[in-house]
């Protein structure tokens, strides 16, 4: 099959996509660190020339920046914890043999086919609006007083919307992977003596182990560039203003593009770093 | 101690009754083998009286307590599954050790046990490796170890050595023939294949469609099947059954013959035929023979290596008092 004609022919086919695939990476990574270099306020005077490091000095030393950082990474590290618990717990009750079975599992993966600006303002409008929102009903009918999710606890509603979204994900994968589980290991722990919870323990949870580790990876990646959801409910205000939000703020509301530009690279910087220390993890236990 | 009782037990899955009342003893100490085809309920009643099924009607007794109700791991037994069921994320020291952790045993005494099983099995330089990095047979070794350290009144076995290869089922046969010996424990063996079921049981328990054909040790089995589906079940190759004329002259229905119960002679044999296929093991040669007028194929084993070849006339004695008579509802006439 691999003759040297069949080579250099697949290599001849492959080089479009290649060509256009690293095009599309490389011109907007060069054009951002061009940018990142120089002084571009496209109001206020256009392209003003070289500036060396200035702008990557700015934007650390900005007092926007470890808040945003810290944001980020709560919103990250909530998504996960709220998605891989929920995800197994989820997991474990659709492997049970039920009625209806295959409509549920379509129902519950149903939520990451709906686009994160729509899900937001779903629940923007319908559960989290203080006056005609589900949750104020819902308040109100026990005699609360309804929460002004967005603005009091803009966090946590974040947190929630993003992990509605990413919990079916979760759950997918989780359960494919539950369901890959020889039965007769748990009888033969049934057997051994091991109830119900020691079960899940030494030999559900480790099997799934393989599967959380690739969910968390996956998940990292993109929850560390959200941006819609926060976009449409909070507009970054009230604490939400993530890495993301706030390179988005600097480039197009201050209208700095070489101040964004910065942000954007060290965006990139962060995001390798956790990649690579993901990719490690996940190979430690791939080994295994 | 580990005396069995099955009291009128039965088994059905919504509808389908799978195992009509059925009453079974076995005796502390037994090697008991439940044989029979494929779909026949042995493995079913195996997990019943493991508690791994729930009876739907019947008593279960251990010792001679009723263990009906009892969840599995309170009834003493241990099972040794056909996949091993091992703890792929656990060493086999783990994994051996499993039981009695969750049993809450003392961790000097978890050592020791461990350590004596996987010296009697085997085992000690492997304790540390997980199961992916063992062979088939230390695998089957491990799951046994698993059982063996919990001390249970009677071991299980589903099917254990189905997943080996030919040369490897023998030997692990005979480990556990051993260790049945050794230990002196009841054992309950789940298997489709007679030849393990003749080598090492004690008591054979022929099962079809969830009913017991027969119970009986294997050479009275293979002397005097009660009925047609034991007797070709039991045996290799198959007894050869007749019927028709041939039967009449024997006041039965059916006669059955035995491959190694019809010399081959000469000349002026009492059946005569030509040779098909010819199986030639070196101790012994199987014929199959056609064109006999008594059955479609008859098979015929001739000691050592005999020169006949396809096509050729062969001569055939029956040794009469080796023949079985069966009647017309399949039984055994006496």
């Amino acid at each position: 099959m691999a003759t040297k004609a069949s080579r250099s022919a697949a290599r001849l086919m492959m080089a479009p996509a290649v060509v256009l695939l690293l095009g599309w990476m490389l011109v907007p990574l060069i054009m951002t660190l061009w940018f990142s270099f120089r002084t571009y306020l496209p109001l206020r005077g256009g392209d003003q020339g070289w500036t060396g490091f200035d702008n990557y000095v700015r934007f650390v030393t900005s007092s926007a920046f470890w808040p945003a950082v810290q944001t980020t990474l709560i919103i990250v590290v909530g998504v996960l914890i709220i998605t891989v618990v929920l995800g197994v717990l989820l997991a474990m009750l659709l492997d049970q043999p039920m009625w209806g079975q295959g409509v549920v599992r379509i129902l519950v993966i149903a939520p990451f086919f709906v686009m994160p600006t729509v899900s937001a303002l779903v629940w923007k409008n319908m559960f989290m609006d203080p006056v005609n929102g589900l949750f104020a009903h819902l308040w109100r009918f026990f005699g609360a007083e309804p929460v002004s999710w967005l603005s009091d606890a803009a966090m946590p509603s974040i947190i929630m919307i993003v992990s509605w979204q990413w919990l079916p994900f979760a759950t997918l994968i989780l359960l494919t992977a539950i369901q890959s589980l020889d039965s007769e290991q748990l009888e033969a722990a049934e057997m051994d003596g091991a109830p119900k919870l020691k079960q899940f323990y030494y030999i559900i949870l480790p099997h799934l182990g393989r599967a959380i580790t690739i969910v968390i990876l996956i998940q990292t990646i993109f929850l560390l560039a959200i941006f819609a959801e926060i976009f449409v409910t909070t507009g970054g205000a009230f604490g939400t203003r993530t890495l993301s939000y706030l390179i988005f703020q600097r480039v197009l509301e201050s209208q700095n593009v070489g101040l964004g530009s910065a942000g954007g690279v060290y965006a990139i910087i962060l995001a390798n770093i956790v990649a690579i220390f993901l990719m490690r993890i996940v190979g430690k236990n791939l080994d295994n | 101690m580990g005396q069995i009782q099955l009291k009128q037990v039965t088994k059905s899955f919504g509808d389908v009754q799978v195992i009509p009342p059925l009453d079974l003893t076995i005796e502390d100490g037994e090697f008991t083998v439940f044989v029979g085809p494929s779909g026949c309920g042995k493995s079913t009643l195996l997990r019943l009286i493991a508690g791994l099924e729930d009876i739907t009607t019947g008593h279960i007794e251990i010792d001679g307590t009723d263990a009906t109700a009892l969840v599995p791991a309170k009834r003493g037994l241990a099972m040794v599954f056909q996949s091993y069921a091992l703890y792929p994320h656990m060493t086999v020291r783990k994994n051996i050790a499993f039981p009695l952790r969750m049993a809450k045993m003392d961790q000097a005494e978890i050592d020791k046990r461990v350590e004596g099983a996987a010296s009697v099995l085997n085992l000690t330089d492997y304790l540390d490796r997980r199961p992916g990095q063992l062979s088939g047979g230390q695998r089957q070794r491990v799951a046994i170890g698993r059982a063996i350290v919990r001390e249970p009144s009677a071991f299980l076995f589903d099917e254990p050595l189905s997943n080996l290869d030919a040369a490897l089922r023998v030997g692990m046969r005979m480990e556990i023939s051993e260790l049945h010996k050794k230990l002196d424990t009841t054992m309950i063996y789940v298997t489709h294949d007679q030849v393990e079921a003749m080598t090492m049981a004690d008591k054979i328990v022929v099962l079809q469609a969830g009913v017991i054909e027969q119970v009986g040790s294997p050479l009275e089995l293979y002397r005097a099947p009660r009925n047609l589906f034991v007797a070709g079940f039991i045996g290799s190759p198959k007894m050869n059954l007749i019927n028709g004329a041939e039967a009449g002259k024997h006041d039965a229905t059916t006669i059955g013959i035995r491959p190694e119960h019809i010399d081959v002679v000469q000349s002026d044999g009492k059946w005569q035929g030509t040779v098909g296929v010819a199986e030639h093991l070196g101790s012994d040669t199987f014929f199959h023979i056609h064109n006999t007028g008594l059955a479609e194929t008859l098979t015929v084993r001739a000691i050592g290596d005999v020169s006949l070849r396809h096509g050729d006339t062969i001569h055939l004695n029956p040794r009469l008092d080796e023949i079985h008579r069966f009647d017309a509802q399949g039984l055994r006439i006496a």
